[in-house]
Parts: structure tokens; C-alpha cells; sequence
């Protein structure tokens, strides 16, 4: 025990000490929660919309007000297809209406009139959000001239409808910030745990301490609980700090129990911390160990869930996630903090988590051998 | 120049005597783009939702059928009561809960008006969104079905059209981000990690006392990377081209050209970070954290940059990768010549020597 | 000099793939003296010193180090024996005392204790105004010195000090050396490893090690007069010109 505490007492000195380290590990992260929450956001504000508008008539000025009328869009004019084009080429514009001459005459005298929509698809999900946005407004600004126009049409009365009600649970007002921030939480403590555990035992390897620890008596996991511990802590302390600055700026929701959060979060930080000690026992340099903390946690990262919802993903790449930490604790995380899940609701993730980290554990107790 | 060339044999060693590395360098890439051409995306697919059907009829039952088959949607729970709502929402599986009301059929001939309730979990308010919206257009789609026969009085019919991209694939996004971020990140960690270590080992200062000079020394430390980097580029424009059906509608060479603009800028810049950085662990932690995060975020690869905060924007402008994604979707996709892309161009341009000069400036003070 | 074996190597090999880096070496060390292992770079020394140490797994042989068996017991051996790295090998970024206090907590010593003895060897080292600097900031005949104050500060029976003179000045060599003696007088055994061979005559008894083989072990005067030459460095080019 008293083993144990030294070890912890010196890898603290050690952290504390470092000048550059530490607002490294303290403020960069806390920075990027801040930078970075407000970047990733799918909220469409600011759709570029030309109007190619080549019939000039009350009622497709009206049509145009209508868009303009709207959040979503930014409304400009262009003369020709071939010029609104252009613009789209320029990334000057996403979306083009072009209302075709006789667009007023056809929709009385005919009964129906068309209207033409062009959209920027190189960015799929977000023309078909714009697409989503602009047939709604057509389909009021439809449904508006039908009442205006003073006929009773007698077929309108057979026509069945069906209202749809819609309610966004947990999340009235859809703000992406609270997942967002959530995630990354949960990105940054991964982060700084596995590179703290991993970087720390290969700096050991590359000064030669190393050797003077393997030539004393000091038993396995004495050393790897020592290593542990100190990070264990650090990394817990800025799950909470983090946690502060979420609740206080994105009113991050403490739905669950706090306790059941910080409960998860040391055994997913047990896992992590393993595996950073597990890459650091394969590489004898930092720059390989960096690598492959960078492709493990680029690819973990991304797969989890973050950005994208996991179950969108083709079925071997939800497979693969059964592997990915990440994965368990990310939604572990967000189901606590969002939605207030409680003990029996996570405990597949937690019990996944729980396998994981004894065997990641067992493994760098194991591989980390004293005599090469 | 001779001096120079045995530098530059020097660092390849290095490189290739470094299996490991060596393997990632060229596994990240491949492996990369691989997973997530596959595996990000926004498309809903097999979502799996909830149906809690008071009226059970002919007409609620059509429209979850029409709901579950039309691959968005899986179908994993019938539920009865109030109750179970907070239930499935907790234990995290379902997204959707569709609500018909009681006499949902009777209502409809009669009255000719029933209602549906949509509840999504909103904790990811994006993916709900989307739900919401997909599953509004299915049972949209049932109501002008049913109403075929009727007539119905000035309709205006809108026919849209998906330029460069006609079935909305994510990939055509994605390619080009993931292609700026390991051009990024491997080169820019590579060689800050490269010139850091030999700072720590004091290799550094036998080189900086030797008669090279600085630009020398900087052209040396980069030329296998640059080489290493762009055998990558060409990896990952070739998995996309042929694994993922990624067009390259404009100029190959144009293409290669840019692509070499933004290697050797990413290659300054770690340069630039190795000068600053102390330790390798230092250059590692600001090429992690200083690189990585933006990259993704920042440089518009996921998220719009329109979207963002004005100030997040203006950040953005900052970001190498933001100009290079946009010259990469105009070159593949539109087809576009440098007279639309001169200005981003230019930008990197700009970049790279900025980038250059400090890098220069710091080394000569070292000296 | 009593003859109580502390140390018994019979047959010790180690194979790195096809290079035989240790190849048959036979030794006793006795208790208390001090045993010099020499022979150019890459000998095999550093090797040798790495098994008995328990860093490193011999390929065959049997070796006792302090009674116990090297590889049933090699916990056993850790807490009786202490040492020095070739690789400097005390933490940069702690203190003097922070660094003793480290390392002789793992090795079970009371709080107390380590206090004491720590004031006591700065003392004697004359280095007590240091005690709270970092080692980054002494210098490397000082950095030396501790290491070494590090390696025997837990009292161990044997001593192992790899090529502990690489890189100092011949004054602070000379006072390393002091180090050593009085080391051995409180009954620690002392093995080292050095291509100094004018080091090899501060040793009690010296091996020669050449390619692997150990090809003279004797007391430095014994092999002096075998081989007919004035010193020890004579001794060694002889040896090296078969």
C-alpha cells in the first residue's frame, strides 16, 4: 500500500510540475468544449436561396416574400439559370427557384402550375433539410392562394386528412448543443486518459527509469495501480469541471443520478487508462505510441456516435462497435445526463464497460513484464 | 546538394526503419477512408421506432406498414399504455413513438380529419429532426394516396432537381473531408514529432552546427514526407474513385497539383509546431488537440460552416483544411477549373508561406 | 575477505537469435569484495549485468544472485540487490530528495527512516544545499553520484553498477571511486562493469570479457603478473591482440 501511495505521490509532483503540460491537459480541453460545441451544429440558419423569377407577376413576388419571410433563407435574385449556376459553382448559393413564365396565369386558367428547385446535393443531408424546408413553404403558400381565392371547391370537402402532431421529447426546442457538449465530454476525458497513461509509461521507457523500477521488488500491479490512480483522478476531475462548464453555458441537463455518472465514467476511465498503458507496453517511442492512440481514437471515436447516430451505420460497422469503449460510454453518458436513465436501463453498456476493463486491466498487468 | 541528398536519405531511414509507423502511416489512411465512406453518415436507416395503435384498424395498420418497409424504419416495439413511453425512451433503443388516435379509420371518413402524434427523442435533436420529418413525408405521402381520385383545384407542382449528387449520398461529403484530415494530421504530427524528437535527443544541435543551412534543413526534414503524403493522396482520391463511386468530374492534374499545395502546407505547419513545441509530448498534445478537433469540426467536413456562430466562422477562416475541402468538391465533383478556385488557392498559397517564413525565422535565432 | 559465494553463475548464456551475446560464463562473486566485470563495448557486460539484475531472461544456465534461484525467485533477489544504469535513470523533473524518497519507499523503508539517512548521505556528500533542486538542474558528475547514493540507499547486499563513469571527468571518476570503496567497506558487494582498465586495479578480482567469453578472471595483480605487463590496460590490449 505504501508502494502504491509513493507512486501516486510522485506521478502527481511529476504532472503538477510540468509547466507545459499542464494547461495542456487543463485548458486546451476546456477550450475546444467551448470552441467546439458551438461548431457542431446541423441547425440550418442560413440557406442561400437564388430566385430565378422569369415571371414578374403579383403572385410570384409573393411566393418570393414568402422565402424571404422565412429563417432558413437568404433570399437573392438572378437573372438567368445558366447565371443562378454559376453562383451554385462559386458556393455562392445552395439553393435556386426558378418560377417559369406564366406561373400566375397557368395556376387560374389551368388549375396547376410547376415550379422548378435546384439544390447544391453535394452536401446531401443538407439539401435535403433545404428541400424539406422549401416544400412546406410551397405547401402553405399553395394552401393560402386555394383559401384566398373565394371559390367553395366542392371537392376539398371529400378530402381526408391526416393531422400530425409532433413532440420532441427531452429536448423541446431542439438544441443540438446539450448532445453535442455531452459527446464532447466524453471525447476529451478519452483523450487526456489515454494519453496520459500511454505517454507516461513510454517517457519512463525512453529516460531509462523504467529499468530502475523493474529492478526493485515492487510487484506488478502495485506499479500499474500507482500509474493508474493519478490519472484516474485528473481525468475524473476534469469529467466534472467539464461537466461545470456544460451546465453553466449549453444548460447541459443533469437529468440522472450524478452519482451513477461518476460511477460509469471510473470504470470506462479504467478501461482507457489500460489500454493507453497496453500501447505504451507496444511502443518503445512516443511517436509510435502517439500514432497509435491517434488511429485508435480517431476510428473509435468516430464510430461511437458522436457526429452520427450509431444506428445508422451499415450492420458490420455496429458489429465492430461492440468493441468500441466509446461507443458504450458515450451513450451511457447521454442517456444519464439527457434523459435521466437510470441503473437497469444502462446496465448492458455498464456491464460491457465493466468486462472490458477487467480484461483491458488483466492484459497491461500481464504484458507489462518486468524481465524482457 | 550533396550534403543535402544525404539528409534527405537520413530521414527515410528513419522512417523506414520504424516498421510500426510505417504500417500506420499507410494503414490510417486506407483504413480511414475505408470505415467511415461506410460508416458516417447522416442517412437514417434502420431506425428503430414504436407503435402504439389505440384504433388498430385497416387504415392504421396500412400506414406502419408503409412506415416499416420503407427501410428507414425497423419496427422493434408495440406498446399499450402512457407509461411505457418513458420506458422506451429510457432504456435508449427506440427514437420514435408513432401515436394513432383512438377510431382512427372512423374519424378519417367521417370527420375527414384523424390524428397522429409523433414523439421523437430529441436528445439528439438532429437525428429526431430528421426522423420527424421523414416519417411526416411517408404518412404525407399515405393522405395524397388515399385522396387520388379527388380533383383537387390549383395545385403547384414542384419538381426538384439534386445537382452533382442526384441520390444524396453522404460519401461525396465525406471523401473529400477525411482526405483533408490525414493529409493534415499525418503530415502535419509526422514531421512536428520528427523535428521534436531530434530536439530531444540533441541530434538537433549536430545538425544545426553543421554547414547546412536552415531552409536546407527544413527542405530535408520534409521531402520523404511530402513523397510519403502524397503516395496517400493518391491511396485515398483512387479508394474513393473506385470503392465508393466518388466522380472526378474536372482536371487530374489540377487536382494533383492542389493536392501537393496542401501536403507542403501541412508539412510547414508541423514544421511550425516542432520550433514552438519543448517535447515531443508537447507536439504531440498540439498536433492532437490544436489539429484534430478543428480539422473535423471546423473545416466545414461535417458541419456547415454557415451554421456556425459568426466568431466560430471567422475561426474557421483559419483553417487550412476549410479551402482545401472546397477546392477538393469543386475539382471532383463540379468539375471546375482554377477560375473558381483561384482565390482558395491563393489562400493556401499565402498559408504555406507564412507558414515557411516563421518556421525559417525561428530556426535562425536558434542558431 | 570472507568466502561466502554471493553470487554463483554456472553455464550463463543468452542468445539473441543467432548472436550469442553471453556465451558459457562460468563466476563466483564473493561477499563484500568488489568484482569488476571489463571488456570492450558491446562484450557482452551489459547483458551479463542485465540477468543477474532479473531485467532480462538468461537463455540457459543456473544463477543464484544473493541464495536465491534467478528464475524462481527473482522477487526475491530485487529487494537484496540494488542498480545503476547505464542510462541515467533518475527522474529529471523531481528533486534530489524526492527522488531518494521514491525509490526508497518502494523499497518498504519507513518515513522516518528515509528522512534520516537522506540528511545523513547529503551530509557526507557535502550536498545538502541541493537537496531540494531538481536533477535536471545539477550537474552530471552530481547526477551521477546520486544515482549511485540512489542504487545503495536501501542497503542492499550486492550492488550492480553498469559502466557507472561513462562521460565524467576524471576528478569526480576519482571521487565515484571513493564511492565505491566505502560502499564495500560497510559489506556491500560491489559489482561493475567499465572499459576503464585503469578502473579494473581499484577492483578486488576482474573478468575479462571478450565476443562473450570471459577469457581471464583473476585478481588485477595475479593477471599483471600472468600475462608479464606493467598495468592492467596492457593486460587488456594483450588479451584483445589473440
Amino acid at each position: 500500500m505504501r508502494t502504491i501511495i509513493s507512486i501516486i505521490k510522485k506521478e502527481f509532483t511529476q504532472v503538477f510540475r510540468n509547466k507545459t503540460m499542464l494547461p495542456i491537459i487543463f485548458v486546451i480541453p476546456l477550450v475546444q468544449l467551448l470552441v467546439l460545441v458551438y461548431a457542431a451544429s446541423l441547425d440550418m440558419k442560413s440557406i442561400n436561396l437564388l430566385v430565378v423569377d422569369k415571371d414578374l407577376t403579383p403572385l410570384s413576388k409573393e411566393l418570393e416574400s414568402k422565402f424571404t419571410a422565412s429563417p432558413f433563407f437568404i433570399v437573392g435574385n438572378s437573372i438567368s439559370v445558366s447565371e443562378a449556376e454559376k453562383e451554385i459553382l462559386n458556393n455562392n448559393a445552395d439553393v435556386i427557384i426558378v418560377i417559369p413564365q406564366g406561373f400566375e396565369k397557368n395556376i387560374t386558367n389551368e388549375n396547376s402550375s410547376e415550379l422548378q428547385f435546384l439544390f447544391n446535393a453535394i452536401n446531401g443531408t443538407k439539401a435535403s433539410i433545404a428541400n424539406g424546408y422549401s416544400q412546406r413553404i410551397v405547401y402553405d403558400f399553395n394552401q393560402n392562394i386555394i383559401l384566398n381565392s373565394g371559390n367553395l371547391f366542392p371537392e376539398t370537402a371529400e378530402f381526408q386528412k391526416i393531422n400530425i402532431e409532433n413532440s420532441f421529447w427531452y429536448n423541446p426546442r431542439l438544441d443540438y448543443k446539450i448532445y453535442m457538449s455531452s459527446g464532447i465530454l466524453v471525447i476529451l476525458v478519452t483523450i487526456i486518459s489515454l494519453i496520459l497513461s500511454g505517454m507516461n509509461l513510454v517517457r519512463e521507457k525512453e529516460s531509462g527509469t523504467i529499468e530502475q523500477i523493474n529492478v526493485t521488488p515492487i510487484k506488478k500491479y502495485q506499479f500499474i495501480i500507482g500509474k493508474l490512480i493519478p490519472f484516474l483522478i485528473i481525468a475524473l476531475f476534469e469529467l466534472a469541471f467539464g461537466l461545470t462548464i456544460a451546465k453553466i453555458l449549453f444548460k447541459l441537463p443533469f437529468e440522472g443520478s450524478l452519482l451513477l455518472l461518476f460511477g460509469s465514467a471510473i470504470i470506462y476511465l479504467i478501461t482507457m487508462l489500460s489500454i493507453g498503458l497496453l500501447m505504451s507496453v507496444f511502443s518503445e517511442t512516443q511517436q509510435q505510441l502517439m500514432f497509435i492512440a491517434y488511429f485508435f481514437v480517431m476510428v473509435f471515436i468516430l464510430m461511437s456516435g458522436i457526429f452520427t447516430p450509431a444506428e445508422t451505420m451499415p450492420q458490420w460497422a455496429q458489429k465492430l462497435n461492440y468493441i468500441n469503449p466509446i461507443s458504450y460510454f458515450m451513450k451511457i453518458v447521454r442517456m444519464i445526463l439527457l434523459k435521466g436513465s437510470g441503473l437497469k436501463d444502462i446496465i448492458n453498456e455498464l456491464l460491457a464497460l465493466v468486462i472490458y476493463g477487467s480484461l483491458t486491466l488483466t492484459f497491461a498487468v500481464v504484458k507489462y513484464r518486468k524481465r524482457a | 546538394m550533396k550534403r543535402f541528398i544525404s539528409f534527405v536519405t537520413k530521414e527515410f531511414h528513419h522512417i523506414f526503419r520504424d516498421k510500426r509507423t510505417l504500417i500506420i502511416l499507410f494503414g490510417i489512411p486506407f483504413a480511414q477512408v475505408l470505415l467511415f465512406g461506410f460508416v458516417i453518415t447522416n442517412e437514417l436507416k434502420n431506425v428503430k421506432i414504436a407503435v402504439w395503435d389505440k384504433s388498430n384498424d385497416e387504415v392504421t395498420k396500412q400506414i406502419t406498414d408503409k412506415i416499416t418497409s420503407s427501410g428507414f424504419f425497423t419496427l422493434e416495439e408495440i406498446i399499450y399504455k402512457k407509461e411505457d413511453l418513458e420506458r422506451v425512451f429510457k432504456a435508449g433503443k427506440i427514437r420514435e413513438v408513432i401515436i394513432f388516435e383512438e377510431n382512427f379509420a372512423q374519424k378519417l371518413k367521417k370527420e375527414k380529419i384523424a390524428n397522429i402524434q409523433l414523439i421523437a427523442d430529441a436528445s439528439d435533436a438532429n437525428s429526431a429532426n430528421m426522423i420527424i420529418n421523414y416519417t411526416s413525408g411517408i404518412i404525407m405521402n399515405y393522405t395524397s394516396s388515399i385522396n387520388r381520385e379527388i380533383n383537387l383545384p390549383m395545385q403547384i407542382h414542384v419538381n426538384e432537381r439534386m445537382l452533382y449528387n442526384e441520390e444524396l449520398r453522404d460519401v461525396y461529403m465525406f471523401v473529400p473531408g477525411i482526405m483533408a484530415m490525414i493529409l493534415m494530421l499525418v503530415s502535419a504530427m509526422m514531421t512536428s514529432i520528427s523535428v521534436a524528437r531530434e530536439k530531444e535527443t540533441g541530434t538537433m544541435e549536430v545538425i544545426l552546427v553543421s554547414p547546412l543551412n536552415p531552409i536546407q534543413i527544413l527542405l530535408g526534414k520534409v521531402t520523404p514526407y511530402i513523397v510519403l503524403s502524397f503516395l496517400n493522396a493518391v491511396t485515398i482520391i483512387a479508394l474513393g474513385y473506385f470503392v465508393f463511386g466518388m466522380p472526378i468530374m474536372g482536371n487530374l492534374s489540377l487536382l494533383m497539383a492542389e493536392t501537393m499545395l496542401f501536403i507542403i502546407l501541412a508539412l510547414s505547419l508541423g514544421i511550425l509546431i516542432s520550433t514552438a513545441a519543448p517535447s515531443q509530448q508537447v507536439a504531440m498534445f498540439i498536433s492532437m488537440f490544436a489539429l484534430m478537433l478543428p480539422t473535423i469540426l471546423l473545416s466545414g467536413f461535417i458541419f456547415p460552416i454557415e451554421n456556425m456562430p459568426l466568431i466560430l466562422q471567422y475561426i474557421s477562416a483559419l483553417m487550412p483544411p476549410k479551402y482545401f475541402i472546397i477546392i477538393l468538391k469543386n475539382i471532383m465533383l463540379k468539375g471546375t477549373g482554377l477560375a473558381y478556385i483561384w482565390k482558395e488557392t491563393a489562400i493556401l498559397t499565402f498559408m504555406t508561406i507564412v507558414f515557411i517564413a516563421l518556421s525559417a525565422k525561428k530556426f535562425k535565432v536558434r542558431l | 575477505m570472507t568466502q561466502e559465494k554471493i553470487i554463483t553463475a554456472k553455464n550463463m548464456t543468452k542468445k539473441f537469435g543467432h548472436f550469442v551475446a553471453n556465451d558459457n560464463l562460468t563466476f563466483d562473486v564473493y561477499k563484500g569484495e568488489i568484482f569488476g566485470f571489463l571488456g570492450a563495448n558491446g562484450a557482452g557486460k551489459t547483458t551479463a549485468i542485465r540477468i543477474l539484475c532479473g531485467l532480462s531472461m538468461p537463455s540457459a544456465g543456473e544463477i543464484k544472485v544473493a541464495g536465491f534461484d534467478i528464475y524462481k525467485q527473482n522477487e526475491k533477489i530485487k529487494k537484496n540487490i540494488g542498480y545503476m544504469s547505464q542510462k541515467f535513470s533518475l527522474y529529471e523533473d523531481l528533486t534530489v530528495y524526492e527522488n531518494l524518497n521514491f525509490y526508497a519507499s518502494i523499497y518498504g523503508m519507513q518515513k522516518n527512516e528515509i528522512k534520516k539517512k537522506a540528511d545523513e548521505l547529503l551530509e557526507k556528500l557535502e550536498f545538502s544545499y541541493a537537496k531540494n533542486k531538481l536533477i535536471k538542474d545539477i550537474p552530471l558528475g552530481w547526477k551521477q553520484k546520486l544515482a549511485f547514493s540512489t542504487a545503495v540507499f536501501h542497503n542492499p547486499k550486492i550492488v550492480f553498477l553498469d559502466e557507472p563513469t561513462g562521460g565524467v571527468d576524471p576528478v569526480t571518476r576519482r571521487q565515484f571511486w571513493d564511492l565505491i570503496y566505502q560502499t564495500a567497506e560497510e559489506g556491500i558487494t560491489v559489482f561493475v562493469t567499465t572499459h576503464y582498465m585503469d578502473e579494473a586495479e581499484y577492483c578486488d578480482r576482474v573478468s575479462i570479457m571478450d565476443e562473450g567469453k570471459i577469457v581471464a578472471l583473476d585478481t588485477p595483480l595475479n593477471l599483471i603478473e600472468q600475462y608479464k605487463v606493467q598495468n592492467m590496460d596492457e593486460v587488456f590490449v594483450k588479451i584483445a591482440r589473440k
